[in-house]
Formats: C-alpha cells, structure tokens, sequence
C-alpha cells in the first residue's frame, strides 16, 4: 500500500507519450517508405516525395511529445487509501 | 449509384498501408487495456483526466465532434459550394462554443447537473424530460447510423467487400472498440485521433495545393471551372443556402445556421458539454470548450480545402460539377483526392485518420445513447432502485442495441446523396427548439413546466411541417409546396423550430401555473446568487486562463478570418 500513497507519474498511460509514440513511429515508417517509393508514385503527388516530408514531420512531432511528457511529467496525485473500500470484501 | 462510383475509388492499399491501419487498431486497443489496468490500481480514470492540461480537454471536446460526417460532409460541401462552407466553422461553430464557455458553462457547472435531460427535469419536470431524453436518444442512433454507413464504405472501398457485409463488420469493429476501450478510454481516444486526422489531412492539402500551384492557382482554376465568385466568396453564400435574395441567404446563415443550429448543437449536446462538465474547477470548464474553438477555427483549412482541390484535380468530381449532375454523390471527393494523390505510406496514414474519425463518431454517440438510456429513461422511469451492476448490465445490453439499430439506420443514411443535408435536418428537429427552451427557461422564471414540453413538441412539429412542405428535405416526403431545397431549407426549418417554441412556450406559461421559486435555483439565471458561477480562484490566473479574456482573443481571431475569405 506504501508506493500507493506516494504521488505517481502517469508514465506510460501519459497521453502525451501515446500521441508521441503513434505520430513518432507513423514519421519513421513513412519515412522509410519514402526512400523506396518509386517514380510512378512520387510523380503521383506532383513530384513531391510527401512520404519524406511528412515523414520527417511526424518523427519531429512525435519525438516533440514524448520529450515533453518527459520534461514535464503529469504527477497524479496521491490518494487517500480508502479506495479499497470499494471493492468487494477478501475472500 | 454509390456501388458504381466506387470501383473507380478503390485504393491501392499495400502492406505498408495496412501496417500502419493495424498499428492505429494496436493503439487504440492498447489505451483500453491500459485504461483497465489503471482503474484496477484505483488511479480512478476520470480523476486523473481532471488532472490533465486544459489543452487536453479542448482538444477531447472539439474532437468528440470531428467525426466521419463532419470530415467527408465538410469536404464534399467544400467540393460543391467552395469556400462559403466555411460558414459551418466561423459562423455556425466558433462564436457558439465562446458563448459556451463565456455564459453557459458557469450555469452547467453551478447547478451540478450532470447532462442536459438532468437539466430539463429540474427545471421542468417529467414531460420536457422525457421529449429531450427521448428525441436526443433517437437522435443518437440515427446519427451513429450514418457514421456507421460511412465507416463501412471505406472499408467497402479499401478491401472491395461487400457494402452489406462491410456494414456488419464494420458494426462489430466499433463495437469490440466500445466494449474494450470503454468509456474511461474515450477521452484518450478522441485526442489520439485528432493527431491523426491532422496527419493525414494536412499532407494531402499540402500536396494539394502543390499540384494547383497555391492557393492562387487553385482560385484560377475554380474560376476557370466557371461560378467562381460563388465558389471564391464566404458571403452571401446563396449557393449553399440555395436562397436566391443574398440578404434572406446571409439572414439564412446568421440565424439558422449561426444562430439556431450552431447554438442549439454546441450549448445542449450532451455529448460535448459533458466533456467540459468533468472538469476540476468552474474556469477549467469554462476554458475547454473557448481552447477548443481555436483549433476548431482551423480545420477548415484541412477539410474544405481539399474538397475544393478535389474539384478540380479529381476528374470525377470535376466532371461532375461541370455538367451540373445531380445523382453524383460529393461525400466522395475527399476519397478521390487520396486516390489520385498520395502514395502507398501517406495513403495508409490517410486510411488510418477516416477510420479513427468513423469509429470514434459512433462511439460518442452510441456511448451517449446508452448513458441516457440507462440512467435517463431506463432508471428514471422503467427499473427504479436497483444496484449501480444492474444498470451497468442494462448500459452493455443497450450499447449491443444501439449498434444493431445503428445498423438499420446506416441504410437509410445511405439513400441520402448529401450527408450534411439529412444531419442537418435532425439538428433541426431536435436541437433547435431544446436551445429555445433551455434559454427561456433560464432567462425567465415563471416559464412552467407544461410550457416547457409543450415548447419542445411543438418547436420540433414546425421543424418536420417545413421538411414535409419543402421541396426536398426529407427526400420522398417532402411534397415541394414551398421552393426551398438543401441547406437553406434546414435552416428555415430549424428557425421556424425555434420561433414557435418560443410562442408557444410563452403563450403556455401565460395560462398555467409554474414552479415556486425556492425549486429553481441554480436553474434560472435571477434565482442563483453570483457567487454560484464564480471561480474563486479566477484572479490568480494568467490573461490565457481567464475564460472571458481568452474568448475575446478568439472572437476577434475569427473575425479576421471571416474578413480575410469575405
């Protein structure tokens, strides 16, 4: 019960870090989409490699996000330890 | 008609488009087993939302709303009518979030309701709550319907199945996501899926506006097209009223749809309101909907431009709109665009936002439904007095419900060539006249109860008499007395919803007697001390945090916006 009361950092479950994590691993696979993506597809966007752009835009963001839930981590507060109450009686 | 146009709109999708689909589904399933686990350690979920940035919170309340009918409406409205569309953003729902904030919020938050049927039966009593709550569940449902019905024609497109048979499994994807996320999940949900939406729409305006050369190509292109000072200008918008006077067409947008519709949506859905109500402090609540407007005054530039850039990239779409055909179904335009822009990878991300925007569409409003069909109808009226498992049982057992009768109204929505059109209409009937109650009763402390359901059922009887008399509102229905069709018909159906229910609701009141006094505070505005709606705290914020001072930032922001596209 100790660690309980001690106030927590959301970690993992930060929405910053989920943000971070999805947008940051979407920029890297599109950006390594983009070195591979071929003529024909690249004239398909008016000559623009979007894959590389964009690619390199959501690695930027993502790695933004996750550096800032890093930075400034959310401490969730500690609780009182009533919250047992609420759960049915051991067996 | 829909099944011929979409072999041509099927998508070359390879594995990498489909990693990244199924990476979104990991994510989303990923928050729901973490949501679980986190309430299993009695961090209560809601609790520590409370705890997070506002900016978290106004992006969950904009988000709620940036489903699959706004996204694909939006552009085909865009691809249609052009810029004018941006009526539906700087009009019709920036100025009624502000307001939301400003005037409405400290009303919510101080007298402790906890939805707006809740609302309705303090205020008024059984009758106007059992209309609202009813009449906003059916609602629930019928638009869930078209948000399933757009859901299952992207997957109908991306992997060539069946129409039918997307349905149902589109039905059940949206379910498991209910059923696993759950409702502690949602709020995580909508802000992931507003990144993603913004990801997959900003490249391809970005490409976009490459391929026409700027916005200055793409103006010369739209005016080579011809109508495209129409096309180019916000106001007076007679296109997309289809109101021929420019000045009934402005009165059209600034009433109906700036007026009515946007205020009746924005300060009654429960959807949204809830949102901010789950906030730790009376500005806090105050603040998400005002942060949520800045973001909302910018998605415009994502949505309705490439709707436009679709019309006259997409030869489909630009075919269509120069010959003036009528069966041509515009909720497409965006898919055309995609399909003629990006390459396998963006195209995937493409995929993934429309699929996130669907799913999390429905859900909001088959998790709204259920809370009201549980705790409002069900609690309230059928099951009184049994424990919170029971009706926790009862909210599964109407979420299986919900989806299955989503599922009957997907195909009506699919008879329906323009999807705004026929949402519009239900705002109409349901919105409109719940925001004039709702302010009449605020504002005016002897409206009576019987004057409070009355208002309601007649408000939403003018609304459905003007789509019957119509020329094409309610599709087969309508008998064309009137020569109003589209859009602008909404909007006279959704004034005339609010005029008579507020004549009504007044003439009522004159000859019945209302509630004492002493029942009514914190329900209407000269019956609450002040110091019910003030933070007390409010003095220590930064300028940013104060409501009022952040509003006004955002108020004159949208001015400039409506100038600079006048």
């Amino acid at each position: 019960m100790a660690e309980n009361q001690a106030p927590r950092r959301a970690g993992l479950f930060d929405i910053r870090f989920i943000i971070g994590a999805l947008i940051g691993l979407y920029g890297l696979i599109i950006l390594i989409t983009g070195f591979f993506t071929s003529d024909a597809q690249v004239q398909k966007s008016d000559g623009l490699n979007i894959n590389i752009w964009a690619g390199i835009g959501m690695l930027v963001v993502g790695v933004g996000f996750v550096a800032w839930a890093q930075l400034r981590p959310i401490v969730v507060p500690a609780e009182p330890v009533h919250h047992d109450a609420d759960r049915p009686p051991a067996h | 008609m829909v099944l011929a146009a979409d072999a041509q709109l099927r998508l070359d999708a390879n594995w990498v488009d489909y990693l990244i689909v199924a990476l979104y589904f990991a994510f989303v399933i990923g928050i729901g087993v973490m949501a679980k686990r986190s309430v299993s350690t009695s961090i209560d979920f809601f609790l520590s939302g409370r705890s997070l940035p506002a900016w978290v919170t106004g992006l969950a309340f904009i988000s709620a709303n940036l489903g699959a009918v706004e996204i694909m409406g939006m552009s085909a409205n865009g691809a249609q009518f052009g810029i004018p569309t941006v009526h539906y953003f700087w009009v019709g729902a920036v100025p009624a979030m502000l307001f939301l904030g400003v005037v409405m919020m400290p009303f919510y938050y101080g007298s402790k309701v906890r939805s707006v049927p809740e609302f309705m039966r303090k205020r008024f009593g059984t009758g106007a709550h059992l209309v609202n709550a009813i009449s906003f569940a059916v609602a629930q449902l019928l638009i869930a319907g078209i948000n399933l019905f757009l859901l299952a024609k992207i997957v109908n497109i991306l992997l060539g199945w069946n129409l039918y048979i997307s349905l149902v499994v589109a039905a059940v994807i949206v379910l498991s996501y209910i059923t696993l996320g759950g409702l502690s999940a949602a709020i995580y949900n909508e802000v992931l899926q507003f990144f993603v939406i913004v990801a997959a729409l900003l490249p391809l305006t970005l490409v976009g506006l490459h391929k026409v050369g700027g916005y200055g190509g793409l103006k010369d292109k739209i005016m080579a097209a011809g109508n495209g000072d129409a096309q180019l200008n916000s106001w007076p918008g007679t296109n997309l009223t289809a109101i021929d006077n420019p000045v009934l067409s402005v009165i059209g947008i600034v009433f109906g749809l700036g007026f009515v519709l946007s205020f009746g949506y924005w300060t009654t859905n429960f959807v949204e309101v809830q949102r901010a109500m789950a906030s730790s402090s009376i500005s806090a609540a105050q603040r998400s909907p005002i942060i949520g407007a800045f973001p909302k005054m910018f998605v415009p530039f994502i949505v309705i431009f490439p709707g436009m850039i679709a019309a006259v990239v997409a030869s489909e779409v630009a075919q269509a709109k120069s010959s003036g055909d009528k069966t041509f179904d515009y909720n497409n335009s965006l898919l055309y665009l995609i399909r003629d822009l990006l390459p396998n990878g963006m195209l995937g991300i493409a995929i993934a936002g429309l699929l996130a925007s669907f799913m999390a569409g429905m859900a909001a409003n088959i998790s709204a439904f259920n809370t009201v069909f549980s705790y409002d109808l069900w609690q309230t009226y059928l099951v009184k007095d049994r424990n919170d498992e029971y009706y926790l049982r009862i909210g599964r057992f109407a979420t299986v419900a919900a989806t299955v009768v989503a599922l009957g109204t997907a195909l009506i929505a699919r008879n329906y060539q323009n999807i705004m059109d026929y949402l519009q209409t239900l705002f109409g009937f349901f919105n409109a006249p719940l925001f004039a109650t709702f302010i009449l009763g605020m504002f005016w402390k002897r409206m009576t109860p019987t004057a409070g359901w009355a208002g309601l059922v007649s408000g939403t009887l003018a609304a459905v008499l003007v789509g019957v008399i119509s020329t094409d509102v309610l599709g087969g229905a309508s008998i064309g007395l009137i020569g109003l069709t589209g859009q602008g018909a909404s909007f006279v159906a959704a004034g005339a919803a609010f005029v008579v229910d507020m004549l009504v609701s007044v003439v009522v009141t004159m000859v019945t007697s209302p509630k004492p006094e002493s029942e009514l505070r914190g329900l209407v505005y000269s019956l609450t001390p002040r110091a019910d709606f003030h933070d007390e705290n409010e003095g220590a914020l930064a300028w940013y945090q104060q409501p009022t001072k952040l509003a006004g930032v955002g108020f004159v922001l949208v001015v400039i916006l409506n100038i600079v596209f006048w």
